[in-house]
């Protein structure tokens, strides 16, 4: 018998939501513990800060630029690599459970297959040659709506809760503006579900029972991946009581004078001030008629209670999917790897959700692997730039098997002076959006406690531009150093190193068939 | 308003591709969705996920190339102008292009992506091997 892989991931989630890296509010004891046991991550980034790209990265091992998903919306190839298949080779059984999001969402033709399988209630289409290498996929996104297996599963045994969730658009198809809860935060909402019926708990439970069909001696892998706590903001109002809002601090990134929040913006690429007036909406991943210079403080409070609700709701939810690999006998001999696609503004500059903007809010993730016990491989904090990319090879290096052709970094180092020797130097991000053409264009590389960010030509930027932040002396990233002359060889140093890291984009870009 | 354009050439002359593209009953036959039906200037086509659109043809110009629909009587959908060129370029080759504009935008990109499913599926018929 091999190692078995438990690769949990949360959505939108950000690196001080842990206790474990500080975080205050969440109390986290499951996953705090698999970090005090494991190498924990201090400078993880994704590839990309929306769902789509990111998630395509940790399946493939590669930059958006190589698999080409380089917005929501944007299917992975039915044919494009995954580690999953990989494992399945050698002998894994696996599965996704919870959200798994390489293809569109919106999909009224049920052109795609994770759409497709909701809707006929399948969790394997083709047994001899599952999508994407998962043996058994059971789907769910952020509430009850759409053909996925959640939705069905709701649908069919409490179709009276299906309502009690957020409505996540609004009547023209766009991103939901309207508020709720006690402040009329965008995208809050008192939802009576009872946890039971949460998708949060439904991830758990299905996970369990997946890995209670196995035999004891198989090996597997599986990817359990839950939907919170990305927008909308609306876990079960009984779970409530865990947080309250008028008792929270404000972030320590939000900035409560406008007028230093405003010269603050003013200071970034000129798309941060226009999506903090409501002139220039990039993309779907915030409501478009939502004005974010709108946003009070108590809001702020509010959005971050619910969210901290959520994520104690997944710290439990994982505790029960442990107790029961521990009640299997697998518990020795199992790695868990802890993550999330993106982060999330949660007050910071005044902002909420997600978009063109490389800062730690959205980029600096909660990454953790606990390797089995079995391996003994000391705990350790790594703070050497890691990113989603290096997730494939570290699987398989768990695995026992050769690091894939396809997958673009080394694997995740098991300790810092590792991550000199594995080559972890630094991180790239990228983004691209293209809405009607409204057109952001970024590339960011982070080394030596920098993040340098470039703009390529677009509706508000152009070539040339950019943004430098000094992570140490700047940990908040107020001041944009890109013009500061005293910083000049040092940004031409990790635009040079960028460019000769980042794969060559393929062009023309895949068409975006949905907004999500 | 949302405003998507697909297209592909195709390695056919255009009178041939027309003659199939231009037929608005065979729309099942190349676009993914299940069913249509044509009554007049109406088209009814059904999607797979169980939605059916109501269509006025509003444009049906053989000797232009060109067909034209709007979705109609549709609580969700405001606006809506789809079309569909076929331009020669030389005797055995053609340009087939689709063109949606309609309000909500969103929905623009699932037809736009639609439409590309299609062109391929017309390209694969007709590309001369």
């Amino acid at each position: 018998m091999g190692r078995k892989i438990l690769f949990i991931t949360t959505d939108q989630q950000r690196y001080d939501a842990l206790g474990c890296n500080g975080g205050m509010i969440a109390r986290t004891p499951t996953i705090d513990a698999l970090s005090k046991h494991g190498i924990t991550f201090d400078r993880a980034h994704p590839q990309n800060v929306v769902c789509m790209p990111s998630r395509s990265t940790m399946l493939t091992g590669q930059h958006v630029a190589t698999h080409g998903v380089w917005m929501n919306g944007v299917p992975l190839p039915e044919d494009a690599p995954s580690i999953a298949a990989d494992l399945r080779a050698t002998g894994y059984a696996t599965a996704l459970i919870g959200k798994a999001h390489f293809e569109p969402l919106l999909d009224p033709f049920l052109r795609f297959t994770e759409n497709r399988m909701g809707a006929h209630r399948s969790t394997n289409e083709n047994p001899n040659d599952p999508h994407r290498g998962f043996d058994h996929m059971e789907l769910a996104t952020h509430g009850a709506a759409g053909a996925l297996h959640y939705s069905q599963w709701i649908r069919d045994n409490h179709p009276e809760a299906v309502m009690n969730y957020y409505r996540v658009l609004d009547n023209e198809l766009q991103v939901n503006a309207e508020g709720g809860g006690d402040t009329k935060a965008p995208q809050v909402h008192v939802n009576p579900i009872p946890t039971d019926w949460y998708h949060t708990e439904w991830v758990a439970q299905r996970t369990i029972a997946w890995l209670e069909s196995l035999p004891a001696d198989r090996d597997w892998f599986c990817w359990m991946s839950f939907p919170d706590p990305h927008h909308p903001w609306d876990p079960p109002a009984s779970e409530m009581h865990r947080v309250r809002w008028q008792d929270l601090d404000l972030p320590e990134n939000y900035i409560a004078n406008s007028t230093t929040r405003e010269a603050v913006l003013d200071d970034k690429l000129r798309h941060w001030r226009g999506w903090y007036d409501g002139t220039f909406v990039s993309n779907y991943e915030a409501p478009a008629r939502w004005v974010p210079a709108t946003l009070t403080q108590d809001q702020v409070r509010e959005v971050n209670a619910y969210t901290h609700v959520e994520n104690e709701l997944i710290d439990e939810a994982i505790a029960k999917v442990m107790g029961a690999i521990e009640s299997r006998g697998w518990g020795n001999d199992l790695d868990v790897l802890y993550t999330t696609d993106h982060g999330e503004f949660q007050g910071d500059f005044g902002l909420l959700f997600k978009g063109p903007y490389h800062v730690d809010s959205l980029m600096r993730l909660p990454l953790i692997w606990r390797p089995a016990p079995s391996a003994n491989i000391a705990p350790a904090r790594v703070s050497a730039p890691v990113g989603h990319v290096s997730l494939a090879a570290t699987f398989a290096h768990i695995a026992g098997i050769a690091q894939p052709s396809y997958v673009e970094a080394p694997r995740l180092p098991m300790h810092q002076a590792e991550a000199e020797q594995l080559g972890h130097e630094r991180v790239l991000t990228e983004w691209d959006s293209v809405l009607f053409g409204k057109i952001v264009h970024l590339r960011t590389i982070c080394r030596d406690n920098w993040v340098c960010t470039a703009a390529l030509d677009g509706t508000m930027s152009k070539a040339g531009e950019g943004e430098l932040y000094d992570l140490t002396h700047d940990p908040l990233q107020h001041v944009n150093r890109w013009d500061d002359p005293s910083v000049r060889a040092l940004r031409e140093d990790l635009l040079a190193d960028m460019w000769d890291n980042l794969p060559s984009q393929h062009l023309p870009l895949r068409s975006m068939d949905a907004p999500v | 308003m949302g405003t998507v354009r697909r297209f592909g050439f195709i390695d056919c002359d255009a009178d041939t591709v027309w003659a199939f593209v231009g037929a608005p009953e065979r729309l099942h036959e190349w676009f993914p969705i299940t069913s249509c039906r044509v009554e007049g200037n109406k088209r009814w086509i059904v999607l797979a996920a169980g939605i059916t659109f109501e269509e006025d043809i509003v444009t049906l110009d053989h000797d232009l190339r060109r067909f034209q629909y709007k979705i109609v009587n549709n609580p969700l959908i405001t606006f809506h102008l789809g079309t569909v060129d076929v331009i020669p370029d030389g005797p055995n080759r053609c340009l087939l292009m689709y063109s949606t504009d309609m309000d909500p935008e969103v929905l623009a990109l699932p037809i736009g992506g639609a439409a590309g499913v299609g062109i391929a599926k017309v390209k694969e018929m007709f590309d001369r091997k």
